[in-house]
């Protein structure tokens, strides 16, 4: 039997194994991912993101307990949980199963840790086809969480179909929280830690600032981000996050904004895959022994970089 | 495009609660370029295995520091091979009196470390052990 057949009949060695040879980019690991393709598109993405230490694996953690224990019919759950590889020595400290031992020994749950490797979006490279892995495997929802984010890590935005973002008081002025890219990419807002003094007012400064959607047209489609609050380590306010996440999913749904989202993602993965290609096939066809002598004219000022890149492309066809 | 990093699980198995040493293990084998998932104190057999098998390591490293390592030990690693993760290096860190060391040995641990080991020697060991097991890269059948 084949690595990929093990794995849709629910091997979880099988699975894991998998993981690693899609997150270590393997020529058995794009195989697999062709193979598990036409299975893939039905597992609900949620991205879980925010500053470090606002409670996000906490908050994963209880959110998966719900889905299987208190929500009914119980949904099967896969946690990505991504930590950031060191700059200087390529390792990395993954910690995020500290926080989720209540979710042990239950065959619905599968976590996998991730070092982001170099990327700089709060996920790994890989994130996506080892989402992609898990979605083939079945799994109901897979929560994505993210490293830690300051104000620009949004690729979860272009990964997950709904994002939650989470803050907590007390981690400084709240215009840190206002400023670009994080609030906008939420499509649900969670305010962590809620038993904290500070975190109702934040919830009220938030909701000022998240963006409105007053659609123009009477019939476009319009989500106003919830803004929760939630007392994580206790399990406080996780089954109003749960029915926000259910919420949000209908609405993609009702709106075809989930086949809007697929089809963005869908379409960046092949340019991904594209653009790789077409390096591969022109370093083929000696592109990189031309590259290195351009780069020394370069570097003599005897042309510009955009001189050269015309050069290349002329004496060397990307046709693959 | 491939990469390919050498992944450690840190657990500490049983009842004590002190894992200052872990976290120094830990915080070395990072430095010296490997992943290391940490999964605090006072896992379980089946924890340690159920993460081992999650996550794909290559290595578990136990701390164990209770006295309780006869029986910890053999227990993690019957679990381990329960779950198709046999091959994994094994190693045990903690106060293990020197006449248990032949024994844990015997039972398919790689190396035991005392208090005061150089993290050093532990890298290398690790490199060594997960360079010479061809049989990590192989999917072994779940019995």
């Amino acid at each position: 039997m084949s690595l990929a057949q093990a794995l849709l009949q629910g091997d979880r060695r099988a699975l894991s194994r998998a993981l690693t040879w899609v997150e270590n980019a393997t020529p058995e690991g794009e195989e697999l991912l062709q193979a598990l393709f036409p299975h893939t598109g039905r597992a609900h993405l949620v991205g879980i993101t925010g500053p470090p230490g606002v409670g996000k694996s906490t908050l994963v953690n209880q959110l998966a307990r719900y889905y299987r224990k208190d929500h009914t019919p119980p949904k099967t759950v896969a946690i990505v949980a991504v930590d950031p590889t060191s700059p200087f020595t390529g390792g990395a400290l993954l910690g995020d199963r500290i926080r989720m031992r209540d979710l042990a020994g239950d065959p619905g749950v599968f976590i996998r840790s991730m070092a982001s490797r170099g990327a700089v979006g709060g996920l790994a490279w890989a994130t996506g086809r080892v989402a992609q892995v898990l979605d083939a495997a079945g799994f109901d929802l897979i929560f994505i969480e993210t490293v830690g984010t300051g104000q620009a890590e949004v690729d979860i935005a272009r990964l997950a179909h709904t994002v939650v973002v989470v803050q907590a008081p007390g981690l400084g002025d709240e215009v840190q929280a206002l400023k670009a890219g994080i609030l906008e990419i939420a499509d649900i807002l969670v305010v962590n830690k809620a038993d904290r003094p500070g975190a109702a007012e934040m919830a009220r400064t938030l909701a000022q600032w998240l963006p409105k959607v007053e659609g123009e047209g009477e019939e476009e489609p319009s989500w106003q981000p919830p803004i929760l609050l939630t007392t994580a380590l206790r399990g406080q306010g996780i089954p109003e996050v749960a029915r926000a996440l259910e919420a949000h999913r209908a609405f993609l749904q009702r709106t075809g904004l989930w086949q809007a989202r697929e089809r963005d993602r869908l379409e960046a993965e092949i340019r991904e895959c594209l653009r790789e290609a077409l390096w591969q096939a022109w370093e083929v066809r000696g592109g990189r022994e031309r590259l290195e002598a351009m780069v020394q004219a370069v570097l003599q000022r005897k042309m510009a970089p955009q001189d050269a890149v015309r050069r290349l492309l002329e004496t060397t066809s990307a046709q693959p | 495009m491939e990469k390919r990093r050498i992944r450690v699980l840190i657990a500490k198995p049983g009842l004590d609660g002190h894992d200052r040493g872990a976290k120094i293990v830990a915080r070395a084998l990072r430095d010296a370029g490997m992943e290391v998932i940490y999964t605090g104190i006072r896992q379980t057999p089946e924890m340690i295995a159920e993460a081992a098998l999650q996550e794909d390591v290559d290595v578990v490293g136990l701390s164990i520091l209770s006295g309780a390592h006869m029986t910890l030990v053999p227990q993690v690693l019957e679990k381990l091979r329960e779950v198709g993760m046999g091959h994994v290096v094994v190693l045990v860190g903690g106060i293990i009196p020197p006449d248990d060391v032949p024994k844990l040995l015997e039972m398919g641990v790689y190396r035991v470390y005392g208090p005061g080991t150089p993290t050093s020697q532990i890298v290398e060991d690790i490199r060594e052990a997960v360079l010479h097991s061809a049989s990590s890269a192989q999917l072994e059948p779940v019995p």
